[in-house]
């Protein structure tokens, strides 16, 4: 890590070099893939990103990739165990002489919720069992959203999809991924959205110093998936953040600390609001029982948060 | 040179420690678990220098396996039956990765019904991988194999996982004699694995396993695949003929067995073709004309030398251990486009489904399929496919019914 990177405090700090490639097929304004850009920042080339099927596959089309550093791509369900068979030939080819420290390479998982929240978890939980010294980055667009923003684990309640299209919209609720991961005591798990670059390279930063296992969910706001303007994200992001939907924490040292506090806490209702796949709560008639229901359960969450 | 009394999977652990394996991604599995129990011994101990990590699936174990394959280091690993098929999406992955190991499938029948015994229907399922395969009939043959699959899987012409098959509980738990090489005389053999430029490391970054848009490179992918397997026939042979060079022990691609002078062929693959080889002797001893191929590579198949063993004889009767449901033993349907449209080809292919879930096939059964030749070739004609059972087989499973229904009788969900 170079003193510079150790010292990311303010907008100003934060890497001017970018390292990721431009042109991929990813979609306008894709929140995962602004996400992504500042995660690769942070985390330099001498990485290898084991991709788990999503979204990001397509980053990599034979014979072009936007990565500087290495990348392999692996299946839905197990990329964390790709991770572990790298980081142990690594270690292994360290231990027995065969390459220098100067081959070493951060091993990081890239996967979409789909494959982080139900897919992949038993592969996740194993490699955090089993103490791997990884990231593994998630961008959560809170669906299946490469084959078309079908409702995953990770879609929120109400949500419309493409498979829950009914005027109450989705029925279940986004799993508490964050909680999952924590029970397993890893060495650090953060919630990130790339629309807050300055909290994000500072957990990479973070994280990037410690070993054993490192998990990172960044909400990854999706103009198709979730039915918004491409240019829109950002702001859509920062309301994510703002209203309370998303609450940036960390989890390090066995203890679960908000990295920041929306004060004040605007109201949901502007972040359901600028999405076509909360539309259908406030047309053709205000949903006002369900608003209601979306509002306290973020009221209930800081409340129980202590500041 | 040592000579010691080994399980087949005592003698596959031997194998990986002659083959000096870096890592061991692991899953427990009867009857394969031995193998990794075994490992797990000698790496604590530091008889042996490696690692070994027991994944939570063998869907990631094999995803270790190829991934860790694919940054350079010597792995090994193994399997059986629902484990294999647990694994399948990422036996075709990494296959395509085209990253070199060696895994061990200790054959056993597939659910439903579950079971733990032995037959091919769970490494026939993986034939299509693009994994090459090599089917043990003894226990020396799997640490031989081993050692051979490293030196074919590593092969530049090659660059893909073998996988060494053994038969559950026939092999995997039955000791016998084996003949263990030095470290010295395994290392003369098999150099360490250079994994050349397919690696990851800092100074070379490199995209593996991408993805492709289109037909036409995912189809020149795949045929370039299929091409290096079909390499494997070649580069078994060298390797086979080293082998003998060096240990004294010839283990051809397809055995031979009597079968010069036979009219009339068995062809079986795995331990039960042992038995076949009895019958065969015994045959023989009576007047008949017959012989065993036995082919021990299945994937590449073997077609060639098949063709050269079978040209000239006038029927063959293929026992297949695993049944297609809906169309029968894989291995017949195999031979047959094999054979098919070839000058001077047996006339009479004749299939036989047997020893499913570690079924016997006694004796008597081998003499009675030697008898369905002989009428077929005095006939002309080829005979149906046979699913092997006997009456008295059928009248314990009467039995088993029996029981079943009085309980069901009993407990009121009777009809």
């Amino acid at each position: 890590m170079s003193a510079r990177e150790a010292m990311i405090k303010r907008m100003k700090d934060l890497p001017s070099t970018h390292l990721l490639g431009t042109g991929t097929p990813m979609c306008a304004g894709c929140g995962g893939l602004e996400a992504l850009h500042e995660v690769y920042d942070v985390l330099g080339e001498n990485s290898v990103f084991v991709n788990a099927a999503g979204c990001m596959t397509l980053l990599s089309v034979y014979p072009f990739t936007p990565f500087r550093g290495s990348w392999l791509y692996t299946a839905m369900a197990s990329a964390p165990a790709g991770a572990q068979g790298v980081r142990d030939a690594l270690d292994i080819l360290l231990e027995k002489k065969r390459v220098t420290k100067a081959e070493d390479l951060e091993v990081a998982v890239l996967t979409g919720d789909g494959a982080a929240y139900g897919m992949g978890l038993s592969a996740t939980s194993g490699a955090i069992e089993r103490n791997l010294d990884f990231l593994y980055l998630c961008y959560d667009n809170e669906g299946y959203g490469n084959t078309g923003q079908q409702y995953s684990g990770a879609t929120p309640h109400a949500a419309k999809t493409a498979t829950s299209g009914g005027p109450r919209g989705f029925a279940g609720y986004k799993k508490d991924l964050f909680a999952i991961w924590v029970a397993h005591k890893p060495a650090y798990v953060a919630t990130v959205v790339g629309a807050e670059p300055l909290d994000l390279a500072r957990k990479i930063e973070k994280a990037k110093q410690l070993t054993g296992p490192r998990l990172i969910i960044a909400l990854a706001p999706c103009p198709p998936g979730w039915g918004y303007d491409p240019k829109d994200s950002v702001d859509i992001g920062r309301l994510a953040v703002r209203t309370g939907v998303w609450p940036l924490k960390e989890y390090v040292d066995g203890k679960v600390v908000h990295t920041k506090i929306p004060h004040p806490r605007r109201p949901v209702e502007e972040y359901l609001s600028k999405q076509g796949r909360f539309a259908h709560l406030f047309a053709p008639k205000r949903n006002e029982a369900l608003l209601a229901q979306l509002q306290a359960k973020v009221d209930a969450y800081w409340a129980q948060v202590s500041e | 040179m040592s000579r010691q009394l080994l399980t087949g999977n005592g003698a596959a652990a031997w194998g990986a420690r002659l083959a000096r394996v870096d890592y061991v991604p692991a899953f427990p599995i009867t009857p394969q678990t031995e193998i990794i129990e075994t490992l797990a011994a000698w790496l604590e101990t530091d008889t042996m220098d490696g690692r070994l990590v027991t994944l939570e699936s063998e869907h990631s174990m094999i995803t270790a396996a190829g991934a860790a394959a694919a940054t350079g280091v010597r792995v090994f690993t193994a399997t059986s039956s629902q484990g294999l098929l647990y694994a399948m999406e990422m036996i075709y992955t990494v296959a395509g990765w085209r990253a070199p190991f060696v895994m061990i499938n200790v054959s056993r029948g597939l659910a439903a019904p579950i079971t733990l015994e032995s037959d091919h229907n769970d490494i026939m399922a993986a034939r299509d991988a693009g994994c090459l395969q090599i089917h043990c009939a003894t226990c020396q043959e799997v640490l031989d194999s081993t050692l051979m699959a490293y030196r074919i899987a590593e092969d530049e012409r090659i660059r893909l996982p073998v996988i060494v098959n053994m038969d559950g509980f026939y092999l995997s738990f039955t000791r016998e004699p084996v003949e263990l090489p030095t470290v010295e005389e395994a290392n003369g053999f098999l150099p360490p694995f250079d994994a050349e430029n397919v690696v990851f490391r800092a100074s070379a970054p490199t995209s593996q396993a991408v993805a492709v848009l289109g037909g036409s490179p995912y189809s020149y992918f795949r045929y370039e695949h299929h091409l290096a397997v079909l390499k494997g026939n070649e580069v078994y042979d060298e390797v086979a003929a080293e082998f003998a060079e060096r240990f004294g022990r010839r283990h051809e691609a397809v055995e031979a067995y009597r079968s010069e002078d036979a009219e009339l062929l068995f062809v079986m693959t795995g331990s039960f073709a042992t038995k076949a080889r009895e019958a065969v002797d015994r045959l023989r001893d009576s007047g008949v004309g017959i012989g065993l191929l036995r082919p021990r590579l299945l994937r590449p198949f073997p077609e060639t030398r098949l063709r050269e063993l079978l040209a000239g004889k006038q029927a063959v009767a293929v026992i297949d251990q695993n049944l297609s449901m809906g169309k029968g033993g894989v291995m017949h349907a195999e031979l047959a486009s094999a054979l098919y449209g070839q000058p001077d080809m047996p006339p009479i292919l004749a299939s036989f489904v047997g020893g499913l879930g570690g079924r016997n096939i006694s004796a008597e059964e081998f003499f009675e399929i030697a008898k369905v030749l002989q009428t077929a070739v005095a006939e002309g004609k080829t005979p149906p496919p046979r699913l092997l059972y006997t009456r008295d087989e059928l009248r314990e499973m009467r039995k088993l019914q029996a029981v079943a229904q009085v309980e069901r009788e009993e407990l009121g969900g009777g009809r």
